[in-house]
This record gives structure tokens, sequence and C-alpha cells, in this order.
């Protein structure tokens, strides 16, 4: 779309093809209908003029603010463009002006440029006229009706002419304005006619005028221009020249007048042009992405089974040479199916297609998961890598993990890509955060980073953010995100930096640095432009910072849901695993960590604080440093140390271990060293006594998940556990269910032998059934059965209406029963037989829906001897005793 | 080859087999359940298994091969074969299960087709594994020593 910024510029520049004009202004015609959604777009309402028109105003004192909005008519024609100096009457309402009306309605009834009558121009208060032209929103024939060119209408292009600036310009040229006088009438009205212009002093009348007729190009309209001399009656030869000239005068304006009504119509023609060419182009683009959409998504299909093909050939005996050709096959493959995935994403985006999910999320644990797809490549380049999220930031968030993985993996992938040395760090903040304090910017000293090698100034990457400087409420049109949290994002890394030059242009799709990086690193170029457009639809921004041979940061916002404002509406079952962790075995530890570099402390302790065990830090282990700690009174369960410490602290490490064995005698922390890469996992000299002589070495980049297996295995918690409570229930299973009759109760028969075996393990006398009518018709009171397993979900009879229906039978054989013989003694007791659901998901079938309909508890497939015992124990131990 | 060597050789295979993921714990807590009363246990279930696991696949290859796919029997094929591959632990059957359940409710023909292809993969493999694994207890036994580890 044309800007007015841009027409006020196109029109100064080319005011020298039409000289005369003072100013041209475009207006639109806008019906009632769309008024609303106009006045929408373009930011204020549509202003009358008539009033305006009325009671002129001073100049000065000119507001067009104060204007008051035109009042409901069948149509408006808005000034939307107008050259700077006539900008005071965008957003007036021509239609709502005297002479403007009846320019615009003749003007596009006859399609040529029309002249109004002279009148005073709004706020400057001269006399001038106005040349309208309409213009059409398609070419008409030569011989359109009136009515078909109101129809076409799409605007009109208004020329404003000072008619005193006018003549006199032109008397200026002719440097006679001292001698002749020069009237110009409009004579359209021959009883009125109207004074265009008058440069007389004195009104006296000389006959001695000359009177000569003005075409401007508006056949209606008449001018006429009385020419005469100021002083006494000429000389006849000067008279003579004297008419000459004026008759100059007035061909020179005649022509002028055509000469601008031709320009602009050429003008307008060639605007006609570039709008059909313009949706020509458009058109063109989305067939582009229409085209990239279908064929991308018909080469993954056949690329699927290739891949998947690959895949079993390797499988099968293959020797080493083969194995390395059926390797490279797979992995060009792979790299070709990720970029026709990243390909039809620009499609999408550009045929405007992508959207976003809302599904309930782990921040974190989605990005452990980017960490660890990334660590194998940091650990083989010795490069840092650390993902820190703020506590701020909830657990559970709202929005499409999937894509923020992408704008993720698309950055770091980026970062460690161009980065050899140093680190690739990700942090995570609240907006709020960032905003109002100044101690999240630790970077105060260049060299405080995670790796010790200098970055660019976090800030600098969203200096240009909208929601920084305008400090609003970041985006309140998000009206469904009912609790917004906003977060802000940054991937810092200390590689070779984006060159000044291509700054400018690296969110554009498909270009690159330079040409020679899609050779030395691969990759389309694409990525970049398309985490802009995710973040765009998160209502974030993206930004960077870059210094060459520095490093770069790139930053960007996105606007999520709380997950914990409204659980259970969107269902996530991803968020289990890291929920776990947190209750795990390790709560209420404490870790020491020593690490003299503040950042990089952080961020362990970020990992470490996860498992819910509480971390001291300290700088070294020198005795000042750790006599602060209290050590006495808090127990250390463990220590962690940066790699790089080991060899310094051979010498304090004793001292302080033997400190702590003082305190308390027996308990000796174990030593984890926190290293960059696998191959300098070390081998300790261990020639002092104290030290443990094998510390063990956790592998960055730290995960919570990771830290925790590395912990498991050195303190061996779960084996222990484990063991111990599966031996004590296998042993009390065996007790309750020696020598009972149970009917096991499932369509699938691996199942059945498997649930069988497992009974019979126990030494329960066991039943096989495969459909749920069958089990009805043995499940009948009294009972021969002390239990009864069944499988929910059956072909024909599920386990849930099944159950009920024995429970049916139950009911009506018990009030028989109690008719009967009344229930004194305890034999009502076969009048139930426990049945308990079994279930390959715990989700499917919830505990409740099982006691709905008359079951006694549910058993996850296949069976652990925990959980067996604890339901089966339910019912057995009441009747054992 | 005398029985420690073949031991030996059980022993590496197995680890083999969990490594590679072809088995999980399902399948240690199925030889568990094997005693004296109970020699053959595992054996009978992995037949019962791949007698079971080859119909499901028929049925599949025909249910899908029909012009209009009846997409709640293919499911319930699928989750029936997702049931005995988790009983017996073969967990990579097990898993393209799952895939295949997300393409049924997807309604993806194509997709379906390309996990039939897997699961058939996969089956084969942890057919051919087991038996393997079962011939060598099976060569243990016939040595003398008991295939127990």
């Amino acid at each position: 779309m044309v800007l007015q910024r841009t027409f006020a510029r196109y029109a100064e520049r080319t005011a020298f093809e039409r000289p005369l004009t003072s100013g041209v202004a475009y207006a639109v015609r806008v019906l009632h209908s769309e008024r609303e959604q106009f006045e929408k777009h373009q930011g204020w309402t549509i202003k009358r003029m008539d009033i305006l028109e009325q009671k002129p105003v001073h100049k000065d004192d000119y507001e067009p603010e104060a204007l008051e909005p035109s009042p409901v008519q069948e149509e408006y024609a808005p000034v939307i463009f107008a050259q700077d100096t006539v900008s005071h009457v965008i957003s007036l309402d021509l239609l709502s002006g005297k002479e403007d009306r009846d320019n615009v309605l003749r003007a596009r009834a006859s399609g040529k440029g029309v002249l109004t009558a002279p009148f005073r121009l709004i706020k400057t208060n001269r006399l001038g006229v106005i040349l309208t032209f309409a213009v059409y929103k398609m070419d008409l024939p030569s011989n359109a009706t009136p009515n078909e060119r109101i129809q076409a209408t799409a605007g009109y292009i208004g020329g404003i002419f000072h008619i005193q600036s006018l003549v006199e310009k032109l008397l200026q040229q002719l440097a006679s304005k001292q001698t002749i006088d020069v009237t110009v009438l409009d004579t359209t009205n021959q009883s009125y006619p109207i004074s265009m212009y008058d440069s007389s002093s004195n009104t006296s009348d000389n006959d001695l005028s000359y009177v000569s007729m003005l075409n401007f190009g508006d056949p209606l309209r008449k001018h006429e221009m009385h020419c005469r001399f100021k002083e006494k009656a000429p000389w006849p030869l000067l008279e003579m020249a004297t008419s000459t000239g004026i008759l100059v005068i007035a061909l020179l304006l005649g022509h002028i007048f055509h000469a601008t009504m031709i320009r602009i119509a050429k003008v307008e023609d060639d605007c006609r042009k570039m709008m059909e060419l313009k949706k020509r182009a458009e058109a063109a683009d989305v067939a582009k992405s229409q085209f990239l959409a279908t064929v991308s998504h018909e080469i993954r299909t056949p690329m699927n089974g290739v891949l998947g093909m690959l895949q079993m050939l390797m499988d099968t005996d293959l020797d080493v040479t083969q194995q390395d050709y059926v390797r490279t096959a797979q992995e060009s493959g792979k790299a070709l199916v990720s970029l026709i995935n990243e390909v039809l994403d620009q499609a999408k985006i550009e045929s405007g297609k992508l959207e976003l999910e809302a599904v309930q999320f782990d921040l974190r644990a989605t990005l452990d998961d980017v960490l660890s797809l990334f660590s194998g490549k940091s650990q083989e380049k010795g490069v840092e890598l650390g993902v820190y999220v703020s506590d701020r930031v909830p657990k559970i968030l709202i929005g499409d993990p999937g894509r923020f993985r992408q704008i993720i993996t698309n950055l770091m992938g980026n970062s460690i890509k161009f980065t050899d040395r140093g680190h690739v760090f990700v942090t995570v903040h609240l907006i709020e955060e960032v905003m109002d304090s100044i101690d999240v910017e630790t970077e105060s000293s260049p060299q405080n980073t995670l790796s010790g090698f200098p970055v660019p100034k976090r800030r600098l990457s969203w200096s240009k953010f909208r929601s920084f400087s305008q400090e609003v409420p970041i985006c309140p049109s998000v009206s469904l995100i009912s609790d917004p949290i906003n977060l802000i994002v940054s991937v810092e890394d200390t590689g070779e930096g984006i060159p000044l030059e291509a700054q400018s242009r690296i969110f554009t799709p498909f270009v690159q640095v330079g040409p020679s990086i899609s050779r030395t690193h691969g990759g389309t170029g694409i990525g970049l432009s398309i985490s802009k457009y995710l973040v765009g639809l998160m209502n974030g921004e993206i930004g960077f910072v870059s210094i060459p041979q520095v490093g770069s940061t790139f930053t960007f916002t996105a606007v999520f849901n709380n997950g914990h404002s409204n659980l259970g509406e969107f269902g996530g079952p991803q968020i289990n695993t890291q929920s776990i962790l947190s209750t795990s075995e390790f709560h209420g530890m404490t870790a020491l960590l020593v690490d003299p570099r503040p950042v990089r402390a952080k961020l362990s302790r970020y990992h470490v604080q996860r498992l819910g065990i509480c971390v001291e830090v300290v700088p070294d282990l020198t005795y000042g440093s750790w006599s602060v700690l209290n050590c006495g009174m808090v127990k250390i369960d463990m220590i962690l140390m940066e790699e790089e410490l080991w060899d310094d602290s051979s010498s304090s490490l004793p001292i302080f271990l033997n400190h702590l064995r003082d305190n308390d005698p027996g308990a000796v922390p174990k030593l984890f060293l926190l290293t960059n890469s696998v191959s300098s996992s070390r081998t300790s000299n261990g020639t002092t006594t104290a030290i443990p002589s094998k510390p063990a070495v956790i592998t960055k980049p730290l995960r919570a998940s990771m830290i925790a297996t590395s912990l498991r295995r050195v303190m061996g918690f779960r084996n222990r556990t484990d063991l111990r409570n599966g031996e004590t229930s296998r042993l009390a299973l065996r007790n309750l269910l020696q020598g009972r009759k149970i009917l096991v109760v499932d369509d699938n028969d691996v199942n059945l032998k498997v649930a069988a075996g497992a009974l019979k393990k126990y030494g329960a006398d066991v039943v096989c059934e495969n459909s749920g009518s069958k089990a009805i018709s043995l499940l009948k009171p009294p009972h021969q059965f002390d239990a009864c397993f069944m499988d929910i979900q059956m072909p024909v009879i599920d386990g849930f209406e099944a159950t009920k229906r024995i429970r049916e039978a139950e009911r009506s054989f018990s009030g028989e029963y109690g008719r009967g013989n009344g229930s004194q003694d305890g034999k009502a007791v076969n009048c139930h037989v426990p049945i308990l659901a079994m279930t390959a998901d715990v989700i499917q079938a919830t505990h409740e829906e099982c006691i709905q309909c008359g079951m006694d508890g549910y058993v996850s497939k296949p069976f652990e001897a925990e959980q067996l015992y604890r339901e089966v124990s339910q019912f057995f131990a009441s009747q054992t005793n | 080859m005398d029985v420690v060597q073949l031991k030996r050789q059980l022993i590496a295979f197995t680890e083999l087999l969990f490594g590679e993921g072809f088995l999980d714990e399902q399948f240690n807590q199925l030889q568990q359940l094997q005693d004296e009363n109970n020699p053959n246990f595992v054996a009978e279930v992995a037949t019962l298994f791949f007698e079971d696991s080859e119909r499901i696949l028929n049925e599949l290859a025909n249910n899908l091969d029909k012009q209009s796919v009846d997409f709640k029997k293919v499911d319930a094929h699928v989750h029936q074969l997702k049931g005995s591959s988790s009983s017996i632990g073969a967990q990579r059957v097990q898993r393209v299960c799952i895939i295949f359940r997300n393409f049924c409710n997807e309604r993806n023909v194509e997709g379906c087709l390309k996990c039939l292809q897997q699961l058939k993969h996969e089956y084969a493999l942890v057919k051919s594994k087991l038996e393997a694994l079962f011939s060598l207890e099976q060569q243990i036994l016939a040595a003398g020593g008991s295939p127990s580890i």
C-alpha cells in the first residue's frame, strides 16, 4: 500500500511537473457500510468540511482534531493522501464541502477533469480553484455511461490552484506587473461574475481594458481575464504590445492547466498499470507457496519410505564399508527431509496457514530436550552449553511447545554452528524481571560470562523492542490469554559473529551471510525468517546484537498462558516426567558447589536445585570460603566442582574433608566433577588418601534428569530401595494368593497367558477366559472364584459392562437369598466377587470410573508386584482374618 | 561348544537385546515367572505372541488394503498387538504400535501403511532374535547346563 509519507514525497518530488498547482491530494470513495472499517484502518474519523467553510478560521487556529466528524451520509470521499503543502485536508470529506461535492460528482460522472468555481480555500483563506479527476478501479470504455462510471469510482485526485499566486507568477515572468492591472473573473454565471484575481488598487472603470477568455479545460466554466493599464491611456503601439503580451499570458495559463491535466491523467494511468502488476505478482506469490507446499509434501512421503528402508538396511548384515554408505545415505536423506520441512514451513507462513497449538507443556523439560539434542556437538567442539530458566517462570505453561522448540533449536543450532570456543548460553526470564531489575544483567564486567569469553551487551539485542520502549502493558490485544506469562529468551554465543554489512538482512528468507556459508556450514538460511514469524505468532519480537569475532546474542519475547490457572482444560501427558524428578529421592539434600564464576555457578545451581537439592555456592575450597557457610550445621551430601578447579584444589580439599569428618564422622560427601567434554574425563593422580581417587564425572550440558542419573549411580539409591520393596511384597503376595481361585479375563491371548503366569507364580489357582460374556456366565453367584482380574478394553462386552451385569446378577441374587433364608450367618460373603480392572495405561481408566461400575480397584498391565499386592490385600486380608 | 562358552554367549546376546531396545524389563519379569512348575513359560508366551502377531498383521494388511479403511477396526487390532507386545516386553514393536494408533486417530492411511511396514519389520526382527535366544537356551540345556543366568 502507498503510505501518506510516500505520497507526499512523490508529490513533492514531481512538483515541477505541474508548476502552478499548490498541492495535490487524493481522496477515496467510501460507502457508509465501509465507513467503520475504513476509520479503524486509518486511525481517524471522517471529518466534515462545511462547517469550516461557513465560519472560516484564521490559519493559525486551524486544528484538524477539533473538526466535527462527518454526519451519516450515503457515501464519503475522505482525503487520505495529500502533498505536504496541503496536508491539513487529510481526513476531510470532500462530499461535505459545497464546491468540492459538486466537483466530485461532476468529475466522476464525466470521467474528465472538472474545475470548481473559485472559493476561499480552507485554512489559507485564499481564493482558489480545485481541479478534480476521478480515479476508476478498472479501465472504462470511452462511451461508458455516467452510472457505470460512478460505480467504478475508486477515488479522486484533486489539484489545488491558488489563483492569486498563479497569476502573479505569470505576471512576474512578464515583468509588467507594475503597469498592468489584471482581473480574472469566473463568468460561468453571467450575472454574478466572481472575481478570482484582482491586482488593481483602484476600482475606477477604465474603458481601455482588454478582455480575453480563458480556457482551463472545463467546458462548463467560463473565465475571463480583464487587463488594463494602471496609468493613463497608453500609446497604441504599447497597447498592441501589451495586448499581445496579455494574449501570451492567457495562452500560457491555458497551456499550463492543460499540461497539468494531461500529466495527472498519465500518472493516474501509470498507477493503474502498477496496481495491475502488483496484483499479478501477488497471485504468482500465492501460487508459488501452494506449489511449494504441495511439492514438499509429495517429496516427503517417498522420502520417508527411503529413510525407512535405509533404516532396515542398517539392521541387516553389512560390512563396515556398506554400513558407512548406508549411514551417509541416511544422513543425506535426513538433511533433505529437514530442508523440506523448513521449506514447507516457509510456504505455510507465506500462505498464512501456520497456526499455533495451545497445550500444557513444561518449558524446562522442553529446553532440556533441545539441550540433549546439541550435547553431542557441543562436547565434540568443547563448547560449553547451558540453559538457565528463572525461578519466576511457572512450571507449566500453555502454548505451542513444538514451535517454541523450533525457535530455540534454530537459534541454538546457528550458535553452535558458528561457535568454536567459549559457550552457548540460553537464558529464560520473565520480561518484568528484565525490565525492573538491573541485577539480571550480570554481564557488567565483560569477563563474567559462562565461559569467560567476552560477549556483546545482551541489552542491545532487545533495544529495538516496542514492548520495552513504550513501557505499555505488553500485548493487550491477546484477549485469549487470561494469565499471560511474558517470557524473554536469549541465546548468547561467543562465535564468529555476523558481519556488519549482513546484519540488516539476516531475517530475510534464503539469505545467508555470504555465499560461502552454505558450502561450509550447510543450511538454507530460512530458519531465522521462520523463527521470526513464529515469534510474531507468539506475540513476541526478535532481535539480536552481534560483534564480529566476539559473538552474537539473539533475544526474543513470547507470550504464553500460565498453565496453573486453568488446569484440566488442556490435556498434556508429557508433563509427568519432570515433576517426578523434583519429588525424587534427593529432596532435602545439600550440595556444595565450588565454582569461582558466578554466571556458571548460577546455571549449575539451577539444575541441581530442580532435583530438590539445596545448593551452597563457594568460589573455592580455601578455608576462608567455606568457613562462612557454617558447615558444621548443615550436612553436605555432595560436592560438585568445576573440572578446572580439580588440580588446584588438591591441597585444600583434604582439609575441607577432614573438617567435615570432625563435625560428623562417617558422613563423607560424594565428589562430582562437572566437565565439558567426554574425552577429558580424568583419572586422578589420587596420591592423597583423603581425596576419593576417582571422582565421578558429570558431563555438561547439565540437565536435571542427567544429573539425577549420575547422582543415583554414584550414591546407589534406586537399587536398594527397589529391591527391598520388591522382595517384601513378593513374599506377602505369595501369602495372600496361595490357593486362591482366580478368574482372568482378557481378549488378548498373550496378555492372558502372562497375567495367568504371574498369578500362578504366587500360588494362585488360575482360570482363563477371553471374553466379557464368558466372564459373566462364569461369575454367577454363588461365586466359586475368589477374585477376578478383568481387562477393560474388550470387543463386544468390555470390562465395565461385564462388571455392571455381574453386579446386577449379584444384587438380584442376594435379594432372593435374603428373602428366602434371611442372612444371619456369614454366607452372604459369596454375593460379591472382587473384580479388579487390568489396564495398560492408567490415564485411560481412572479409579473412579472403575468404582462407579462396581469394580474394586485396578492394576496396571503388565503386573507390578507392589501394586498388585496393594490392591489384592484390600479385600483378601479382610477375608483371611 | 561347552556350557560355559554357550552361557557366555547367551549373556552377551541377552545384553545386546536389551541394549538395542528389542526387549525391556517386562521380558525379565516373564523370565522370573518361569520355574520348575512352568519350565517353558517364556517360550510358550512367545509362541502365543508370534501366532497372535502374525494373525493381527495379516488382518491389518487386509484392512488397510480396502478401498475405505475402517480405522476403528484397525485401531482395535493395533491395540491388541500393543497389549501383547507390552506383555512380552517387545518394546520396539510396542512403540510402533503407539505411533500407529496416532495415525489411526488421524485417519491417515499413508501413515498407517508405513507403520504396518515398520511393524512387520520390527516383528520379524524380534521374532528372529527371540528364536535365536531360545535356541541358545535349548543348546545349553542339551549340553547339560541350566539356561537361567
